[in-house]
């Protein structure tokens, strides 16, 4: 074994903070290696800040957020970002929602300055909600209703996960919520959550610090202070049982069934949490994996495995509650019992044998290649400052985690197998109800 | 709010753009015909590492065979070799960082893994090994071919694969680009023996290409290859497939999908390949018309109307025959109207020119996401070894680089009248027939099939 030494694994880009009159914090990754420049605004507010009645609408505002603001007509944002050459996206996720560009670095300040435009007056107008109202309809319909396992796990295993409205609500949203959705809405809630003081701004890639400060101050100072709500508690007790539930598929050919246990608290517990992020990996990541061995390939129960934590498979993009989910797929010929009973007996190995220093630093190698290359480019990595920055309170730390993963001993990786407990798991069988043959 | 308008003023105007740093590539080609790309680059201490290995079925009586041989062997090459079994090559990768995934489509194999830098040469070794010596163990091919039939009829119930099928099947008639996901059946029959066959046959190292990115010094890198790959040899040269023919339009077909609560709208035809002096002109066309989001397709079918969510069209290039495609996934209730807005687009681009801020923005648009594409060892990796299977090297990004900068409006509608014309382009809706077909009938002639024509007649 001769994966790189924790201290290798280190990224080295500095990293500059400093915050606004108005609260917005301000993180800048230089490095100028190629001419490429990262521009990302991170909003303290996702899928789990809805109120109920409003399932859905932290995605429908990212929506409204790029129909325009104060200084910039329908369609032109995406105009000047492109036209510059780049690229641009948005995305919401439990805890936040995030805008972001990947322009040459000569488009710096056009980024800034649209950025700050739709941080201060984004165009909230009845036309453009109602065309974003349809456009994500579509978007649910793409990527949930017209397809097999549309809402497999990530829609489904949360209700029977969790307790409060927070964690187990719909995300994407249910029709009836979005289309009773109104301006009013909207209004209301970028007043309350997209205020500067509750926003992360980070630049990376090919900048001039004194030079990029200037600009910063320039475009994002004039943007009025708001009061920043509390960061609300999403945070759970630990189940003490089984739950277990069935869903129908009628589209799907086979059935499939998802496991999900409590993890440790992502940011209060990170130490204890980074040995579960390995499990994950030990359990699923490729065919030296526990999983992939045990089911695929000696007992032939499964098709597919896959292990991961968190909820969209970023373990480093959540706050308190979160799960390690398991997600199977396998023939209508095996029972889904079997394959609980084999997951259940893997973890269990784990639990009471441990793994060994060798297998544990093969998963260590991988999982460091694998935050390297995302490190590799430039948005990727100013996309991981912002998300450190907002949820850990530290940027650096983006910086450093193939390091800190090096570092978990298989005794920590023994202790995350003993928290996956049979009789605490959540547990959601997906029936392939007709559907194509 | 009243509605903004643009004050060009307010926008800060762009900088002097800085020049991207050009990769310094050295090809070698080994004396088994293998060809070794090694590009050095700054960045994260990882190396990206693609090889290409033309892979086509090079007839149409044994296409739908051959791909479901490819679809098996992809995931059986790797399941063991004559020195270790598939848990000791994962093993062997992994402590490099590594994790060779096998993918076959319509004209090659790509063998393709990111590893830690300081593991090239072992995982070289274990490269050369599946590539020398894969075993293709009876047992577990039988398991693997299983699995890859269950992998199979799941990717087909997703709608948009099956439309995808669909368009293949009616552009492509009988040449192997017809059969791009192999039926069930025919991989339920694929056996060893014929998997071991098929390796040593078409697995050949003359006319492959190995890709190597990032951080790693070229001549070491280039020694590296030949002294662990040295061992892989072979009779004959990798094979691609035969040039396709252009097939007459026809009607629009409906593939019926009950009960779907949305159509998969997909338009294709002809477009130049990547060395046609047309190919500049066609790609900033097909940008302008909806190949990103500042596009006349997306302005329409999704901010003006909210019909779809990702309307979009691209060039696509195969080794044989390269595309215009137009994607647009709809409500079920406004099929026909996102279909005649689709196709009024597209006349529009054939019968009038664009404007001279639309072919400049879409011109920025491309240079710029070029640069950034390829601006990871991951992004570089993939797009060299992509223009190694059109014969083409690194070089070939500059000049088409240059050539689009010189694209004129004139060319533009030339080409667009010629490629994008919606008379040129077959057309493929997947939906719910009972209540789609009656508007598009009023559009022009339209053939209704059952979806299970989706999986290729075996003709």
């Amino acid at each position: 074994m001769t994966a790189a030494t924790g201290a290798d694994l280190t990224l080295r880009h500095p990293v500059e903070r400093f915050t606004l009159d108005n609260g917005l914090r301000v993180v800048l990754a230089p490095d100028r290696s190629v001419p490429v420049v990262a521009v990302t605004v991170f909003y303290d507010v996702g899928m789990r800040n809805e109120p109920e009645g409003r399932t859905g609408f932290a995605h429908l505002f990212e929506h409204v957020m790029f129909q325009g603001s104060a200084h910039v007509p329908k369609m032109e944002h995406a105009r000047l970002v492109q036209a510059a050459g780049g690229t641009f996206n948005g995305s919401t996720h439990q805890d936040f929602t995030n805008y972001y560009e990947a322009l040459p670095s000569e488009a710096l300040e056009r980024a800034l300055f649209l950025e700050a435009d739709r941080m201060a007056a984004p165009a909230i107008t009845e036309e453009n909600l109602r065309n974003q109202i349809d456009v994500v309809k579509e978007e649910i319909r793409v990527n949930v209703l017209n397809r097999p396992y549309g809402a497999f796990p990530w829609l489904q295993l949360p209700q029977v996960a969790f307790e409060s409205f927070a964690n187990t609500h719909d995300g994407y949203g249910s029709f009836v919520d979005l289309e009773s959705s109104t301006v009013e809405d909207a209004t209301d809630f970028f007043s309350r959550y997209y205020a500067p003081g509750n926003a992360v701004l980070c630049i990376g890639g090919d900048l001039d610090v004194g030079e990029t400060e200037r600009l910063v101050r320039r475009w994002f100072g004039q943007v009025d202070a708001r009061e920043v709500p509390p960061t609300p508690n999403t945070g759970e007790p630990s189940p003490t049982t089984v739950r277990r539930d069935v869903v129908e598929d009628r589209l799907a050919p086979a059935p499939a069934v998802a496991l999900g246990w409590r993890v440790p608290d992502p940011v209060g517990d990170l130490d204890t949490y980074l040995g579960t992020v390995l499990l994950a990996e030990l359990l699923s990541e490729g065919d030296a994996s526990r999983l992939e061995r045990r089911l695929v390939h000696d007992d032939r129960l499964a098709v597919a495995q896959s292990s991961y934590v968190g909820l969209f498979g970023d373990p480093f993009d959540v706050r308190d509650a979160t799960l390690l989910t398991t997600q199977v797929h396998h023939p209508a010929a095996v029972g889904v019992d079997d394959v609980i009973a084999a997951v259940h007996d893997e973890i269990g190995r784990v639990a009471t044998e441990g793994v060994s220093a060798e297998e544990l630093a093969r998963v260590q190698a991988r999982t460091s290649a694998q935050l390297l290359r995302q490190a590799d480019s430039v948005l990727g990595r100013t996309l991981a400052f912002a998300g450190a920055e907002l949820v850990h309170g530290r940027a650096e730390l983006a910086g450093e985690l193939a390091a800190r993963l090096a570092a978990v001993t298989p005794d920590a990786v023994q202790v995350a197998a003993k928290g996956l407990d049979p009789g605490t798991a959540a547990v959601l069988e997906l029936r392939a109800t007709g559907g194509a043959k | 709010m009243s509605a903004a308008v643009l004050d060009l003023d307010l926008v800060p105007p762009l900088g002097e753009p800085r020049p991207h740093p050009v990769p310094e590539v050295a090809t070698t080609t080994l004396p088994s015909g293998l060809s070794v790309v090694v590009v050095p680059r700054p960045g994260v201490p990882l190396v990206e590492l693609r090889l290409r290995v033309p892979f086509a079925a090079t007839s149409p009586r044994g296409a739908l065979q051959h791909v479901a041989r490819a679809s098996v062997l992809s995931g059986a090459v790797l399941l063991g070799t004559a020195q270790r079994d598939a848990i000791g090559i994962a093993e062997a990768l992994q402590g490099h960082g590594a994790e060779l995934s096998v993918a076959a489509d319509p004209d090659r194999l790509l063998v393709s893994t990111t590893l830690l830098a300081e593991g090239l040469a072992p995982v070289l070794g274990v490269l050369a090994e599946v590539l020398i010596s894969a075993a293709y163990p009876g047992d577990q091919v039988e398991a693997e071919r299983d699995r890859v039939a269950e992998r199979i009829a799941i990717a087909r119930s997703q709608p948009g694969v099956i439309a995808r099928n669909a368009l293949a099947a009616r552009r492509y008639g009988t040449h192997p680009y017809a059969a791009q996901l192999p039926a069930p059946d025919l991989v339920g029959k694929v056996t060893a023996a014929a998997l071991r066959k098929l390796h040593r046959e078409r697995l050949l190292p003359a006319g492959s290409t190995l890709v190597l990115v990032g951080d790693l010094d070229a001549a070491a890198a280039t020694d590296a290859v030949a002294a662990a790959l040295g061992g892989w040899t072979g009779e004959g040269t990798a094979a691609g497939a035969p040039p396709a023919p252009t097939l007459a339009p026809g009607h629009l077909e409906v593939v019926d999908r009950p009960g779907a609560v949305q159509s998969n709208i997909r338009l294709g035809g002809p477009a130049p390949a990547r060395t046609d002096p047309d190919l500049p002109a066609v790609r900033l066309a097909s940008m302008v018309f909806g190949g990103y989001f500042s596009s006349r397709l997306v302005e329409n079918i999704r901010e003006k109307r909210g019909y779809s969510y990702s309307p979009r069209s691209a060039v696509d290039h195969l080794a044989a025959a390269s595309s215009f495609l137009v994607e647009a996934d709809v409500a079920t209730e406004v099929t026909g109207a996102a279909f005649l807005e689709t196709w009024a687009e597209l006349g529009r681009m054939a019968l009038a020119p664009v404007t001279e801020a639309e072919l400049d923005a879409a011109r920025r648009y491309v240079l710029g996401s070029m640069a950034l594409s390829t601006a990871t060892h991951a992004g570089l990796a993939s797009t060299l070894s992509a223009l190694a299977g059109s014969g083409l090297s690194a070089e070939w990004l500059a000049e088409h680089q240059r050539a689009l900068a010189e694209v004129t409006v004139e060319q533009v509608q030339e080409a667009s009248r010629r490629y994008l014309a919606p008379a040129a382009l077959t057309a493929v809706v997947v939906g719910d027939a009972e209540k789609v077909t009656d508007a598009l009938r009023a559009l022009g002639p339209v053939d209704v099939t059952a979806s299970a024509a989706a999986v290729p007649d075996p003709a």
